[in-house]
């Protein structure tokens, strides 16, 4: 009998292991795909390593801060600030026809380039920093009020608006067209007031520390067991059967395998509304370049482009939706002791269509990556250097392969749109945690995982 | 999987308590594991930790948890209000530490 099973070995899941394994529990989590990791996994290929879903950590704080989140998380878990090994981005920017907004670690970059180029909109930037500063304390009902709205009712200039939520959209909403103003407060915190960091090693480094400590503490981590069951008895949870039959009996659950997907494991539950899973999905193309970004002219972090005024942010009826992107290239963090990665490397993410890319046959899947790669670089180019005759190697992950790691209904990057921030549901004893509890990106996973441990499954 | 772990006993000491004093300390060492960063050697035990270390929720969880993990003491959530400070930490800890010992 465990006194945790959790269904899942991504950030949270593991960040929930450790709280549980550290406290004394018995934690068992049980992860479906051969590796650990999840969106944020890492594998290798023709010798070069590689990153699933990272392009950097997001909530950056220097070394001694105390207030947070990675001053909290690292805390919790009893991590030390240099275990994580991140180094500062150099800078990055927001990019529109005609107009681009810098940002970097120092939030006084972002806040002179609004006053330098929407000098109409000093007063209600800062009127919108005086909003999101009370975020903390949002209930549910003030979390989901409309972004959209609340910042029609501060700014009055709509591309400023649209530069805003672009970046903040792409990394972390699982809302089509607008987002959950709480969201919007969490991603404005955690990419402009705090900031973005890798570590040189890429995420590996931070799912190994996070392993290292489950299993230094006792806890059990098994692969390739995916969960088939949540076996239910009068409204509690009494264990989890496996794909190959084995049956695990456990005095609660916790799962951070997505609303929609923990539901339809339950066995009290027939009938599951599938309308209620995220519809946003990406491809990513990764370019392996003959030198360091730098050597063609290009030394930005992070670029966030979209090429007309308005910000599309909605599922695509073709493969891919190009219009919009995120340039990110790893090589272009301050990284210590000016120490280059090995390889110069450019990833561009652009929306995607997950029906479109499951229904393909294996030869058109094929070929469609190739046509996409395509059209993705020729749109990346419009705003940063022209990097296509440098290139050396090529990978590039689909809505297919998101769903592969994360088993995440539709491959939704940013989970189901409701968020369910308590982390309950009907069942007294099983909880969700990870993308549907809330929190995204790395930090925010992981900080999900620690929440809703300490939440739900502590105290007792 | 267990053996990995650090293990304390209890023992039941006669005509020998813990004093106000190792209540202290005990409670210094659990703060120094939470907060790491924090300089304890100042810490005025009238006035509230949260109004002199940086400390939020999670970490008066901790020492909650330390407490249970160290010396099996369970605190109900009503009584958390009494760790507001070191003073009424130890006022509230002193009847029920008293006969304990931590061993490593």
């Amino acid at each position: 009998m465990y006194d945790t099973i959790i269904i899942g070995a991504g950030m949270s899941g593991l960040a929930a292991g450790i709280r549980l394994a550290y406290y004394d529990q018995r934690v068992c989590i049980l992860e479906r795909h051969y590796t650990i990791g999840g969106l944020n996994s890492f594998y290798r290929l023709r010798g070069r390593d590689y990153d699933v879903g990272l392009h950097a950590i997001t909530n950056f704080t220097p070394k001694g801060a105390r207030k947070g989140p990675l001053a909290r998380l690292l805390k919790q878990l009893r991590f030390r600030w240099e275990d994580f090994a991140l180094s500062e981005q150099i800078g990055s920017s927001v990019r529109f026809p005609g107009i681009e907004l810098q940002f970097g670690n120092d939030f006084e970059l972002l806040r002179s380039e609004v006053y330098r180029k929407f000098p109409h909109q000093k007063t209600a930037f800062e009127n919108l920093l005086g909003r999101i500063s009370d975020y903390d304390d949002l209930d549910q009902a003030s979390f989901e009020l409309s972004a959209r709205q609340v910042l029609c009712e501060v700014i009055d200039d709509p591309l400023l608006i649209e530069m805003l939520l672009c970046p903040l959209m792409w990394y972390g909403n699982a809302r089509e067209d607008d987002m959950d103003f709480g969201q919007f407060c969490v991603m404005f915190r955690s990419i402009f007031l705090e900031g973005l960091a890798r570590p040189r090693a890429g995420v590996r480094l931070v799912i190994k520390n996070l392993v290292r400590k489950f299993r230094g503490l006792g806890g059990e981590l098994r692969l390739r067991s995916g969960v088939e069951k949540i076996k239910t008895d009068n409204g509690r949870v009494i264990g989890v059967v496996l794909e190959n039959g084995e049956e695990l009996e456990a005095r609660r659950v916790l799962s951070s395998a997505g609303w929609v997907e923990t539901m339809r494991l339950c066995d009290d539950i027939s009938h599951v509304e599938t309308r209620q899973a995220g519809q946003l999905s990406f491809v990513e193309t990764i370019s392996i370049l003959d030198a360091p970004p730098s050597k063609l002219g290009y030394d930005e972090t992070i670029v966030f482009f979209n090429d007309s005024e308005k910000f599309p942010w909605r599922k695509p009826d073709e493969l891919c939706d190009v219009r919009t992107g995120v340039i990110c290239s790893p090589n272009n963090f301050r990284y210590e002791r000016g120490e280059e990665l090995e390889d110069g490397s450019i990833r561009i993410t652009a929306m995607a269509n997950f029906d479109r890319w499951v229904n393909l046959t294996d030869e058109q899947y094929r070929l469609e990556k190739l046509r996409w790669y395509d059209e993705i670089s020729a749109s990346a180019v419009r705003f940063m250097p022209e990097f296509r005759n440098r290139v050396i190697d090529t990978d590039m992950f689909t809505p297919k392969t998101i769903r592969r790691f994360t088993w995440h209904e539709n491959g939704a990057v940013y989970g189901a749109p409701y968020k369910r921030l308590d982390g309950t549901t009907h069942l007294q004893n099983l909880f969700l945690c990870g993308t549907d509890q809330g929190f995204v990106g790395i930090v925010g996973a992981i900080m999900s995982g620690i929440t809703i441990a300490n939440q739900h499954c502590l105290k007792d | 999987m267990w053996a990995q772990r650090e293990v304390y006993f209890l023992t039941f000491r006669s005509g020998n308590e813990m004093t106000r004093e190792e209540i202290r300390d005990e409670i210094i060492d659990i703060l120094q594991d939470i907060a790491p960063d924090e300089d304890l050697s100042g810490l005025d035990d009238k006035t509230t930790f949260r109004d002199q270390l940086e400390m939020d929720s999670m970490d008066f969880l901790d020492i909650v948890m330390e407490l249970r993990k160290r010396y099996r003491i369970q605190i109900p959530e009503e009584d958390y209000p009494h760790l507001a400070s070191m003073e009424s930490t130890i006022n509230y800890l002193e009847p029920v530490m008293k006969d304990m010992q931590r061993v490593s």
